[in-house]
């Protein structure tokens, strides 16, 4: 099936299965391999986006029923790296491994677009559905304090 | 992406000749004695471990793999200070699969390319410093030349030469073709520690500007022109073999599948995009024949170690004095059983390769710890199984190693690419074989199962006379090793000791605390549950087991756990300094925060010391809250105190998953755990506050991936116990509800 896709400001043709999930036609159809596969259920978070501006999990959502709702990956979020919780991230050096750091991204972004000054429970909220196995999490708290322009 | 030349380890430094644009200078080292001639210039560049550019770039290419722990910007920067490299010039590669990266694991005589047993600083460390130096004593002597001065009168900053008469300076990259014509001084002096502005510094990661863009490149991420996916089923017990594959028609009938490829113990299902596959895979009705797997369960597995623990075959691990006689002469023992499960290592990047078979030669992109070695240790890594596989001579093969989406031990397997390698054989396209969270999880080499006796008999002084311990678990070395290959000659190997598997001990026959009768010995149980290294391996059980027990033994004493260490610990200054950093940092002698307590434990592992004192509440439903932990570590002369800081904020986090989650349970061979939600991962909310404090040091650096795991469990569990008085002897912790 053909579909036209909404992703990252551009309108993309995809032809694919109507229940490919999202995250598989952005890694493997369109070549968009920052978007990361971690658990196939929901659980983990590695695979976050935003559809229409929420932190969504592009492996719970199938193709045929994404329509003309926005996507944004992280190829889309900055294309030099400069989105502010891109950058707080630099500055706290969060990233270990980083597989699951472009998940946690997304996941902050969109908190701080609606919440733009969280607390530390905001954030155990928004941030509850992605894991991190390296254990970055005291580091991706203070970057988030910091993206949003308070004390890191 | 051609083949690359090898060369043997040589005790000299070489430079050779130009490649490209710019000019190599590479540097080896010879083992022992059989090194010949180095083949020719153009087939070093990929084996250098250092490529200065005209342009003054400076390349330093990484022979260990980048899992999360900050190998590659610990040993740039390393390399860049012997160098006086201009930091902001440094960028590094990933080197190739060669013998050129070789190192020797403590435990083992043999070297080999592998990340492992937090090695990649403290092995490379001489190394790289010798390479910089070397390079920059070249550098200089080009310029001295140049200028027509002396040597001395020449001094280097930041990537340049100065003449310091005149005030002339040249830049590294002016001097490449100048440096790279001369011969190659030996034994250059190091620089004196004190002179170090690249060293000790709390510099950015290399590799963190690609990571939060997202354009690192991981296994999973790996695009080969013409690829294809496959989703394997495996065989649902350990062991097993495919008896009957029903639905291949019908896999085939899904659009996009290519083919069903049939192993000996699974299933592939190929197709052009990956949800073709796993669409495809559904579909397959396969039969196993499971062979004796099956017979094994946790209830019977869990018995067999209690029996093992009152048989009489043991071997013995350590042995001081005579703890049996003082043992059997007391009235008064004190005596524990300890458990900790089996577990999973859970990686955040699934287990996947890319292989492609063709024209008689193999490449293969893999997320491994383990590209190459001896082929008696493991079939020989991740090159060694993909000649195997294939059919092929290990020259013929192509190891490209990516970033490692976590590694934790899982990757010093190679299963994978023997699985895609077979998988590719079938097809005449690279194939993707992606793992799902489930086959992750369900086929993983497992942190071994363990149980534990432990006796002792206190002094009048209330610290221990004696102690014993006895460890039943299964081996993690025999896998490595084929099974026609006898005790005595894994011994030699240094596999074993004495008989023994020495990760199946350490921790607890390196007993740190003076006791003057020690006795561990350790029961082999051998079931077909294949087990791997996991994170500080057996630190990662036995410190829980002794740090424990030990605190155990103060409070049967009546004793202060800190000020029972402090005795014990007297005549090791290092471990005690470690000790009472954490304990002053953690405002141990004063009282903690209403409703919470405090617990400690100090471990010493990989070369480190790491103490941690957990401050815990316990919640009415019976759930153990970590609030916030200080953690101190002597790691030697610390490289980049923020690498290290973030080592030991996730062994913290990783070492507190598994205390308060993890546990694999096994069925009729097969594992009952699928996915995060029945295998728990700590989450941001349940992260404690992680304070670390580092020891300064001027001793030869220590690990710091692995050292931070082994204190946390028994730190959370002797809080637990101060604060309930419940003594937590088996892992996961598991407290009732409270009234």
């Amino acid at each position: 099936m053909q579909y036209s896709l909404l992703i990252n400001g551009a309108p993309t043709s995809v032809d694919a299965d109507p229940d490919t999930p999202l995250l598989w036609i952005l890694r493997d159809h369109l070549n968009l391999t920052g978007t990361k596969f971690g658990c196939g259920v929901g659980q983990c978070g590695a695979c976050t986006i935003h559809l229409d501006g929420e932190a969504t999990r592009s492996c719970q959502w199938i193709v045929r029923d994404v329509g003309t709702r926005a996507i944004t990956t992280i190829e889309g979020l900055s294309d030099d790296g400069s989105h502010p919780v891109q950058q707080a991230w630099l500055r706290e050096q969060v990233p270990q491994c980083g597989y699951c750091q472009v998940g946690q991204i997304m996941s902050a972004a969109a908190l701080l677009t609606q919440t733009p000054h969280p607390s530390d429970s905001d954030i155990d909220t928004a941030m509850a559905g992605n894991i991190c196995r390296c254990g970055t999490y005291e580091r991706i708290r203070r970057a988030i304090h910091r993206a949003a322009g308070g004390a890191a | 992406m051609s083949a690359h030349g090898e060369f043997t380890r040589r005790d000299f430094v070489k430079v050779v000749a130009a490649v490209g644009a710019g000019l190599t200078l590479a540097v080896y080292f010879e083992g022992c004695g059989n090194g010949g001639p180095p083949p020719p210039a153009g087939e070093f560049a990929p084996d250098a471990f250092l490529r200065l550019s005209p342009d003054g770039g400076v390349t330093v290419v990484i022979g260990r793999s980048e899992m999360g722990q900050g190998a590659s910007t610990g040993l740039a920067m390393i390399l860049a200070e012997e160098l006086d490299a201009d930091w902001a010039r440094v960028r590094f590669v990933q080197g190739p699969a060669s013998r050129a990266y070789y190192i020797a694991l403590p435990t083992s005589p043999f070297p080999l390319q592998i990340t492992g047993a937090s090695t990649s600083i403290r092995n490379s460390w001489a190394s790289m410093r010798q390479a910089g130096a070397t390079a920059r004593a070249m550098l200089v002597a080009a310029a001295a030349s140049r200028w027509g001065v002396a040597v001395a009168s020449c001094s280097t900053a930041s990537g340049t030469v100065r003449n310091d008469a005149s005030g002339e300076w040249l830049g590294y990259g002016a001097l490449v073709a100048e440096a790279a014509a001369l011969p190659v001084p030996k034994d250059v002096p190091l620089k004196d520690p004190k002179e170090f502005r690249i060293i000790g510094q709390r510099l950015d990661r290399l590799d963190n500007d690609a990571k939060v863009r997202g354009t690192a490149t991981f296994g999973i991420d790996v695009r080969v022109p013409g690829m294809v996916y496959a989703s394997v089923e495996r065989s649902p017990v350990f062991g097993g073999q495919v008896g009957s594959v029903g639905g291949e028609a019908a896999a085939l009938a899904v659009p996009g599948v290519l083919k069903v490829v049939r192993l000996k113990d699974r299933v592939a299902v190929v197709a052009e995009h990956y949800w073709q596959a796993v669409k495809g895979r559904r579909v397959l009705n396969i039969s196993w024949d499971e062979g004796r797997g099956a017979a094994y369960s946790s209830a019977g597995i869990a018995a067999e170690l209690q029996a093992l623990l009152v048989s009489d075959q043991a071997r013995e691990a350590r042995k001081v004095g005579d703890a049996a006689s003082v043992l059997a002469g007391s009235t008064s023992t004190i005596d524990a059983a300890y458990e900790a499960p089996y577990l999973a290592h859970a990686t955040m990047e699934p287990q996947n390769c890319t292989a492609w078979v063709h024209e008689g030669k193999v490449e293969v992109w893999a997320p491994t710890q383990f590209q190459m070695g001896p082929g008696f240790l493991s079939k020989g890594g991740a090159r060694g199984v993909a000649a195997d596989a294939a059919g092929v001579s290990t020259s013929d093969v192509t190891i490209n190693t990516t970033f490692l989406g976590g590694g934790f031990g899982r990757r010093l397997e190679v299963d994978y690419v023997t699985e895609a390698v077979l998988v590719a054989k079938e097809l005449d396209r690279p194939v993707q074989v992606i793992w799902s969270r489930e086959d992750d999880i369900q086929h993983d080499y497992y942190r071994p199962i363990t149980a534990h006796a432990l006796s002792a008999v206190l002094g009048t002084d209330g610290l221990p006379l004696a102690w014993r311990q006895r460890i039943a678990t299964q081996s993690i070395i025999r896998n490595w090793t084929p099974g026609w290959v006898p005790d005595f000659a894994m011994s030699l190997a240094g596999a074993l000791e004495h008989g023994v598997d020495t990760s199946a001990v350490e921790g607890s026959a390196d007993l740190p605390y003076a006791v003057p009768n020690l006795l561990v010995d350790w029961r082999e149980l051998s079931i077909p549950v294949p087990v791997g290294f996991w994170r500080s391996v057996g630190h990662s059980q036995n410190s829980f087991v002794t740090e424990s027990f030990l605190d155990e033994l103060a409070a049967a004493a009546g004793q202060d756990p800190v000020a029972y260490r402090r005795a014990l610990l007297k005549d090791d200054p290092r471990m005690l300094a470690v000790l009472e950093l954490a304990a002053v940092k953690a405002g141990w002698e004063t009282p903690p925060p209403e409703g919470r307590a405090r617990g400690v434990a100090v471990v010493r592992s990989f070369g480190s010391i790491v103490a941690e004192v957990a401050e815990v509440s316990v919640t009415p439903a019976g759930l153990v809250r970590v609030h916030r932990v200080t953690c101190a570590v002597d790691c030697g002369t610390p490289i980049n105190p923020g690498l290290i800081e973030a080592q030991m904020q996730g062994g913290v986090v990783f070492g507190l998953t598994a205390a308060l989650f993890g546990e694999i349970t096994i069925d009729k061979g097969r594992v009952q755990q699928h996915n995060f939600y029945d295998y728990e991962m700590v989450r941001m909310a349940a992260a404690p506050v992680v304070e670390v404090h580092i020891v300064p040091s001027a001793e030869a650096p220590g690990g710091v991936g692995e050292p931070g795991v082994p204190p946390i469990a028994p730190a959370v569990a002797n809080a637990v116990f101060a604060l309930t008085g419940e003594r937590m002897r088996k892992l996961p912790i598991r407290l009732v509800a409270r009234g």
